[in-house]
């Protein structure tokens, strides 16, 4: 099995495995299930920003927001619940082009500044225009799609899509789009010597990872059932970017592990109480010193420590 | 209303002027050694409460700031490169830009835990200059002064000594810099130095106006950062004249603009510059190496 192969069947393993759990498990699970589902989604999209195309976007929280409230919103006129989804990612995907176009005319750490100033003023947009998104009271009452409503049902669905994510993102990556993405990471110089077209590899890794944020957005809102702006301030990108590096930023299952970790460890680490971020924000410093390709990376160390001694 | 826009001018040129304190060492970190710190505003925090803390022994003020000082050259300085920087730089400046936003998180949330979550009152000056319509409060002409000094004596040093020319050789070229002859090592860790000495400026001017409060390092970063693109990335004077031309178009729109917009000013003209000038009003434009 080549190592493509195995990287789906990796994801679509974990989603089978979130599966089985989640028939076998209490409600609270099936809850935290559902999010490590929304949270992959939204962290594969930033994974293609990040680990492919090597631009840091702190907006993957507006864009989950945009979903997010493109659901919330038209769901209770009617809409169907694909539709809402579709809607959310396609208006993300615009708003991708649109801010990424000139952002990724100049070079370094500018996608960077422009993404944090439009978190900035997303977030002020779902607080203020409260005629739209409800302001600071937010919307609530919003309900599941049919055959989805309960909760274990409603985990079926995030796994649906998540793996028809999976799936999508393996089929891109290994598109000759997402081989241009991978000779991008791998040696910028030479891909464009060979006539790929850096700034537009990197305008579409950025879109689509922002369309991704709106399909994640899009699952968010009917898990909860109610939403307001806070959930899709600045502390959501700085999250998401951090299960992206934890996981192994680059590495198709980073995410899945990331967003795994970053579901977990509050979990784990309740008897921190007040402590805990400061010791998830040291772990994950030192993770970065010490094992700059994440938990991916690290596993794959391991194995090979484990072959070359056999 | 001639009265009301001179103080607003003058408040404004002021926190423009601790703005300015701030992106200088944001810019001279970027220069110097790649360095893209998303903790720039949280590194203004921790003097102040430094100050705040050393106050409440019942000290004078003096050894607050002496003592926030010595803090920051340690902490935010030397441990900050050390620890961090030069471990991740080695992994490229993407993966160490992250690690700044952990290290946001982790100074914002220790500071919760330490000091609690209230905004806490920093001493100041009180009074002004009254000329009948117009009154100019004491506070800002004198942050005004001392920012305005001190940037002034950074650019001296920067640009008249010989360390200061070494640092910007090793700044802007690190091969030629040690066929020179040149320390570069050394040249980065004073470049970190000063940027800890600009924070504690920066914590003693600003921390009056804004209190001090685990959380404003965030719209103090958010302003810092614009500043430093409006003004130019890759000039330390674009730092000055960005941090100003924020300073005061932040204070006019939130005295005159809705409350709830104010913070999208700062974040409307970065967006607007990177648009249509990516190099700032006063930087060069970045050459692209492909």
């Amino acid at each position: 099995m080549s190592r493509d192969h195995a990287n789906l069947a990796g994801a679509l393993g974990l989603v089978a495995a979130a599966a089985v759990l989640g028939l076998l498990t209490s409600p609270y699970i099936v809850y935290l299930l559902s999010l490590w589902a929304v949270y992959t989604v939204a962290a594969t999209g930033l994974n293609l920003t990040l680990g492919y195309a090597g631009q840091i976007s702190l907006a993957q929280a507006s864009f989950v927001g945009v979903g997010a409230y493109t659901t919330a919103i038209l769901l209770p006129h009617g809409w169907p619940f694909g539709a809402t989804l579709a809607l959310g990612a396609l208006l993300c995907f615009a708003l991708g082009v649109l801010l990424g176009f000139p952002a990724l005319r100049v070079q370094g750490h500018y996608l960077a500044f422009v993404t944090l100033a439009l978190a900035t003023i997303a977030f002020l947009v779902f607080r203020n225009e409260a005629w739209i998104t409800g302001g600071i009271y937010g919307i609530d009452h919003i309900r599941r799609p049919a055959g989805f409503t309960s909760g274990r049902g409603y985990l079926f669905l995030c796994l649906i899509v998540l793996a028809l994510v999976s799936f999508g993102a393996w089929w891109l990556l290994r598109s000759p789009w997402g081989r241009a993405f991978i000779a991008l990471r791998e040696n910028p110089v030479r891909a464009a010597s060979l006539g790929v077209v850096v700034r537009d590899y990197t305008l579409l890794a950025f879109a689509i990872g922002a369309a991704l944020g709106g399909v994640a957005g899009a699952l968010f809102a009917p898990l909860v059932q109610y939403i307001e702006p806070t959930p899709f301030a600045l502390t959501l990108s700085f999250s998401l970017l951090l299960m992206v590096v934890v996981g192994g930023s680059g590495s198709f299952l980073g995410p899945y592990l990331g967003a795994l970790v970053a579901v977990l460890l509050p979990e784990w680490l309740r008897f921190l109480k007040d402590y805990y971020l400061v010791t998830y924000g040291t772990a994950v410093i030192l993770l970065l010193i010490f094992f700059p390709d994440g938990l991916v990376g690290l596993a794959e160390r391991v194995l090979a420590r484990g072959r070359t001694v056999k | 209303m001639v009265g009301l826009l001179a103080q607003v001018l003058v408040s404004g040129l002021a926190i423009g002027a601790i703005y300015a304190l701030i992106a200088t060492g944001f810019s001279l970190l970027w220069q110097g050694s790649q360095t893209v710190n998303f903790a720039q505003g949280d590194f203004v925090v921790v003097p102040a409460f430094v100050m705040l803390g050393v106050r409440g022994l019942g000290l004078p003020l003096w050894v607050g700031v002496l003592a926030a000082l010595v803090v920051s050259a340690l902490v935010l300085g030397l441990l900050f490169k050390r620890v961090l920087v030069d471990p991740m730089l080695k992994h490229g400046s993407l993966q160490l830009a992250i690690a700044t936003m952990a290290l946001s998180i982790v100074i914002q949330n220790g500071l919760l835990d330490v000091a609690g979550g209230e905004a806490f009152p920093f001493p100041g000056i009180n009074g002004g200059i009254d000329w009948g319509q117009i009154f100019l409060d004491w506070q800002s002409l004198i942050v005004l002064a001392v920012a305005v000094a001190a940037v002034t004596a950074l650019n001296l040093f920067l640009g008249r000594t010989r360390t200061g020319r070494a640092i910007q050789a090793s700044a802007q070229n690190p091969q030629v810099a040690v066929l020179l002859g040149i320390d570069v090592a050394r040249m980065i860790l004073i470049t970190f130095l000063i940027n800890a000495a600009l924070v504690t400026l920066a914590a003693l001017l600003i921390s009056p106006i804004y209190l001090v409060k685990f959380n404003n390092g965030i719209g103090i970063g958010l302003s810092a950062f614009s500043a430093a693109i409006v003004g130019g990335f890759n000039q330390v004077r674009g730092a000055v004249v960005g941090g100003l031309v924020l300073g005061v178009t932040e204070t006019f729109a939130a005295t005159f603009g809705p409350d709830q917009w104010r913070d999208a000013v700062p974040m409307l003209l970065l967006i607007l510059f990177v648009l249509f000038r990516p190099e700032g009003i006063l930087g060069r434009r970045e050459e692209r190496r492909v």
